[in-house]
């Protein structure tokens, strides 16, 4: 396949950046999407370009590491994928591909296509855990049985990788999916009740803090979400929040 | 007061559903006029003079508008700031409804016909009761209903206005049960009857505007 | 050849750790806030480590080269993790879990490091579920277990095929708790560059700050090496991108032993190459093998017909395949350990019994396994056994109930439907059993520099089973290493700060300063990928699956060479402070360029087959691994002496008490 690629360059965070254009040939659909990148960025080195910087690590769609808007959708057109993990079958010969990163003010451009995500740990920092030492003499791990419903729903939730395609996804660059996701896996845990209280108003709180826009319900996060993580846990956050403010 | 992103969502959610009721009651009050003149004209009399009404409730209601429109602005321009930096492609369609994407727009047009609607009726009505002090006449509602509906040009806006009524309850009514936290196994009964109501009621208001602009004629 | 002194404690075996623990020195409450510790790595045992000693009092340091420490690799295993619960009740015990890991590694790793790990294996479940970790459970609200391979119970626990995320983030939340504390002070996209030493004890690192490319100076009181194993010597691997040798290399160029290189874990079933674009490997979770057979054609014809697109894997009847491992392995059929099945797919592939284009796949088949998951629901629901359509769709839901995360992800790579038609498999590099050599206290022959998780070598011999590197790096990071180290720094308490304006300090950044300037001044020819790719291809081809004296031999010259050319004709682009993946790639891949001729050096030396490291030379008649025990039964622990080559031996002899070493059968 051939193609036509543009690509969003910025140098660094205070940079202003632009498009540029790259062609590319002899792609086959067998790569990955970042496969492709780093076929183009060999050639860019060989051309004495600098090369495009982008996060990746594990490439098997679990780290939440990659973090690409291609054509006005994050981590491109296919569903339920990480960029690693889409295919360039999804793409046919002569496509022009735009390709972005993850823009929201709480996700500040480190360079070229690579943000920096820090406002989901800080958000992580003001509540995201169980409140345990690890003393190896906490109880035995099946004292307290869990209906497996809702050991299996804590679970979906759980599986959130924190890659912020949410949150690049959703026209008011919200955060709600990313930080209801956290808040459910504890609330739906016996484990976790103990602290939810304080949990959801100290992460809403850093939430807000942070500068992510607020949630209108559109869903979009939940279609461009690699782990389908669902708009459930929004509603339970909001619950949740709702409950522990009148409790106060 | 109401500082953080949920609480602002569920006032949005509550102050919107107030407006829904508000709607339906609304709506079947008109609704009469097109086969009782006269529970039509019971009915908005009592409206107008009954001090509950027109004390508490009427107040309240101006409220949840100011209010429901206000924050949407507000909320639209923090919104808008927490992106930073246009998409250069950005496909809200491959994942969103218009609706949900639009609410601002929609919202907007609403506002704008609310005011036009204040214009023709409320103002004069305010006038009729508290500037110029003319004693009511019960059965003046229907005439005044009628004769705001011979213009087509305010019937063709009432019914565009209407339209996107509709757009604003299709994501809006059953939205509203998500920011509250509702999301269960009856979501999708909820939806669907939110997304009728949505329809049918603003298609109702057009109906009674043509209904009364056609037999005029 | 000087003897390693593993300060094993005495006593019985079932009693060192405890006692250990009792009569080792500890920190008092308040001198712990005056002593700083340094974690280089956030994985399961980087971040539990960090989270305990932030728990326990003292000042954490943590790095991780990641955006964020909750992407470190750990998060991608799948299976599970082991520990001796026996809610089975199916004869579990610390035991038979500590006789299983001994025998699984094949009689090379330490003993009493492996009891212990056995004896704490059973708190990390506790730990994690009071974390809010959410196992699977049964419909009775209790923990589930799945079997794995080379046992015969069934203790792994697991989340779907998610296990190491949610352990990962559980841990990941135990730094959050700290880190929200101010206990621990977190540097993401920060790489360790080199280790300080200040008279002889390890006292600090150099680090960049990969966003601005600025050193740093960071000291501390102790430092520990948690950055997990160096599979992408090899450069395909199912590792991460990012992972590297490079913390690990540092402090063996500072003095740390490097035990056992070549013992390095080639994973049965992981998707095979598909082309020369190929940047890594994606694993298939050793789980499957619970519900998957394992075959290829018994004629070559039908290989031949297969490969060529003629024939389809599913028209293929049932006497003309040949399922080898169930053949040659009855008593554990395909949940032989990872060794034996990944030896035994090569052996089929190169007779010419491949079934993908390049020859180099086998199936992975769940056909018998939808029928009998789906006889069994269609029972339990009353329904009717014989219609084959219902019984196949009941067995594939419960097959998506168990793995439904893995086909999914098997189909996107591949672009075939695994639930119709079988899974093509191949072994690829998936885990490193050795790494830095530590004592009992799994401190590193460096005074205060330690090494935890799969960066040391001690508990999985010359193979590791499936689901322990989970146990092993929260083992360490949780229960082991908290208190080992408070053995060595109880002599610290008086310390105070560790000053970084030393010459030590300045002297070990312009060294790092040198190095990188050098790459970017280079201006060569070749890229850094490309290096990589050329190390690749000689491990994989002559240090892989199989390995004989002649071509160990070439490898080492070959990655000498190699490595020389790189110093001479690499190219990396843009500058030194700056982002510059390019420059944190290439100082990566010359640490791999030594490694890799210490890791051939280290297999040549070794003429014996163990575990994942198969000499030719060594084999019985039927091509099973042959043991030397009496030559053999020792580590192999490597003293930098300034070249690979040059590397000096040092043996840890391995005296198993309680254990008798026999041949390891799966027969």
């Amino acid at each position: 396949m051939n193609l036509t690629l543009k690509v969003w360059r910025q140098a660094n965070a205070q940079a202003k950046g632009s498009f540029e254009t790259y062609p590319i040939s002899e792609v086959s659909p067998d790569m990955s999407f970042l496969e492709m990148m780093d076929v183009l960025n060999e050639q860019l080195i060989q051309k004495g370009t600098d090369p495009i910087a982008f996060d990746h690590d594990c490439r098997e769609g679990i780290c939440g590491m990659c973090s690409m808007f291609i054509n006005g959708e994050a981590h491109g057109p296919d569903r339920l994928v990480t960029t690693c993990q889409l295919h360039m079958r999804k793409f046919k010969d002569g496509d022009t591909i735009t390709i972005e990163p993850f823009r929201a003010k709480a996700f500040p451009v480190v360079k070229d296509l690579a943000v920096d995500r820090s406002a989901f740990d800080r958000v992580q920092h003001a509540g995201g855990f169980i409140s345990v030492n690890t003393s190896g003499n906490t109880q035995d791990a099946n004292a307290i049985p869990i209906e497996k419903h809702d050991a299996d729903r804590a679970f979906d939730a759980a599986t959130c990788i924190g890659c912020g395609a949410c949150v690049a996804t959703c026209k008011n660059a919200s955060a709600m999916l990313f930080v209801s996701a956290k808040v459910s896996q504890y609330a739906l845990l016996p484990q976790g009740k103990v602290e939810a209280t304080d949990r959801v108003l100290n992460m809403v709180k850093q939430m807000d803090e942070e500068g992510f826009g607020n949630c209108t319900n559109t869903g979009a996060c939940e279609v461009e979400c690699p782990k389908g993580i669902s708009l459930e846990n929004i509603a339970r956050m909001n619950r949740e929040y709702l409950s522990a403010s009148i409790k106060g | 007061m109401i500082t953080s992103s949920i609480a602002r969502k569920v006032a949005m959610a509550l102050s919107g559903l107030f407006l829904v009721v508000f709607l339906g009651q609304h709506f079947t009050i008109n609704f009469t006029s097109v086969f009782s003149e006269n529970t039509f004209n019971e009915l908005s009399h009592f409206m107008g003079t009954n001090p509950v009404v027109q004390f508490i409730f009427q107040p309240i209601l101006m409220f949840g508008v100011v209010f429901h429109f206000v924050m949407g602005f507000v909320l639209e321009i923090q919104n808008r700031s927490a992106r930073a930096g246009q998409y250069g492609t950005y496909k809200g369609s491959a994942n969103a409804s218009w609706m949900s994407r639009n609410m601002i727009l929609t919202g907007a047009v609403v506002l704008s016909f609310l005011g036009l609607h204040l214009y023709d009726f409320w103002i004069p009505e305010m006038n009729y009761k508290y500037v110029e002090f003319i004693p009511e006449d019960p059965t003046r509602y229907y005439d005044e209903l009628v004769h705001k509906f011979h213009s087509p040009i305010r019937v063709g806006l009432y019914a565009v206005s209407f339209g996107f009524l509709a757009l604003h309850l299709v994501h809006g009514f059953g939205s509203s049960f998500q920011s509250m936290g509702l999301n269960n196994k009856y979501t999708p009964a909820i939806k669907t009857f939110t997304k009728i109501f949505a329809i049918a009621i603003p298609t109702g208001f057009v109906f009674i505007a043509l209904f009364h602009h056609l037999k005029a004629l | 050849m000087a003897r390693l002194d593993s300060k094993t404690p005495e006593g019985p075996l079932s009693e060192k750790w405890t006692q250990h623990k009792s009569n080792i020195n500890l920190v008092s409450p308040a001198n712990k806030r005056l002593i700083d510790v340094i974690v280089v790595g956030t994985g399961l045992a980087g971040a539990s480590a960090s989270a305990t000693l932030a728990e326990l009092g003292y000042n954490v340091k943590t790095f991780c080269f990641q955006d964020s420490p909750r992407r470190a690799h750990s998060i991608a295993a799948q299976g599970g993790i082991n520990a001796a619960k026996n809610y089975q009740g199916d004869g579990d015990s610390t035991y038979r879990l500590f006789y299983d890991t001994i025998k699984g590694g094949d009689y090379r790793s330490r003993e009493a490091n492996v009891h212990r790990l056995a004896e704490v294996s059973a708190n990390i479940i506790d730990q994690c579920v009071a974390q809010g970790v959410p196992f699977a459970r049964d419909y009775g609200g209790l923990l589930d277990n799945r079997s794995f391979g080379g046992v015969l119970v069934s203790r792994t626990f697991y989340a779907k095929g998610q296990t190491g995320q949610q352990l990962l983030l559980g841990a990941y939340s135990a730094m959050n708790r700290q880190i929200g504390r101010g206990k621990i002070k977190m540097y993401n996209r920060h790489e360790m560059m080199d280790l300080v030493k200040v008279d002889g004890k390890a006292r600090g690192i150099i680090a960049r700050n990969l966003v601005t490319g600025k050193l740093e100076r960071h000291g501390a009181h102790a430092v520990v090496i948690a950055s997990g194993g160096y599979g992408n010597v090899f450069f395909l691997s199912t590792n991460a991108m990012g992972s590297n040798v490079s913390a690990s290399w540092k402090i063996h160029r500072k003095g740390a032993y490097f035990a056992n290189p070549c013992f390095t874990q080639i994973h049965p079933t992981c998707i095979p190459v598909s082309g020369d674009h190929q940047s890594k490997l994606t694993l298939m979770s050793e789980s499957l093998r619970n519900d998957g057979r394992i075959w290829v054609p018994k004629k070559l014809d039908d290989a031949q017909a297969i490969r060529e697109g003629r024939l389809k894997p599913t028209e293929l009847a049932e006497e003309n395949r040949d399922y080898y491992l169930e053949r040659r392995y009855p008593a554990f059929g395909n949940l032989v350990p990872r060794d034996v099945a990944s030896r035994a797919a090569k052996e089929r592939c190169d007779a010419g019994y491949g079934v993908n284009k390049t020859g180099e796949a086998v199936y992975l088949d769940f056909a018998s396994a939808i029928i009998r998951y789906g006889k069994e629901e269609a029972h339990v629901k009353g329904l009717d056994e014989n219609d084959a359509t219902l019984v196949k769709k009941l067995g594939q839901e419960v097959v998506r109930a168990k793995y439904g995360n893995l086909f999914q992800m098997y189909e996107k790579i591949v672009d075939q439907n695994p639930y119709e038609t079988p899974m093509m498999i191949y072994p690829a590099v998936h885990y490193t059993m050795g790494g830095v050599w530590v004592d009992y206290n799994l401190m590193t022959s460096i005074p205060g520099c330690y090494a935890i998780g799969e960066a040391n070598f001690s508990d999985h011999g010359a193979n590791r089973l499936g689901a322990s590197a989970l146990m092993q790096g929260l083992a360490d990071g949780y229960f082991v290493l908290p208190y080992t180290i408070g053995d060595y720094l109880s002599d610290d308490i008086r310390t105070g700060p560790i000053a970084t304006d030393t010459t030590e300090f300045e002297e070990a950044e312009k060294e790092v300063h040198n190095r990188l300037e050098a790459f970017i001044n280079n201006k060569g020819t070749h890229t850094v990928d490309y290096y990589h790719k050329k190390l690749g291809k000689i491990m994989w081809n002559k240090c892989g699956m199989s390995r004989n004296g002649k071509e160990l031999k070439e490898a080492m010259a070959e990655i000498k060479e190699l490595r020389e050319d790189f110093y001479k004709n690499v190219k990396v682009p843009g500058r030194l402070n700056e982002f510059n993946e390019q420059l944190a790639k290439a100082e990566r891949v010359a640490d791999f360029l030594e490694l890799g001729e210490l890791f051939a050096k280290d297999a040549l030396e070794r003429t014996e087959s163990c575990g994942g490291h198969f000499r030719e030379e060594s084999q019985t008649p039927e091509g099973e691994a042959l043991r030397d025990d009496k030559n053999f039964t020792f580590v192999s622990a490597w003293e930098h002496q300034g070249a690979p080559a040059k590397a000096k031996l040092h043996k840890e002899a391995l005296n198993y008490e309680e254990i008798e070493v026999k041949t390891r059968s799966y027969k």
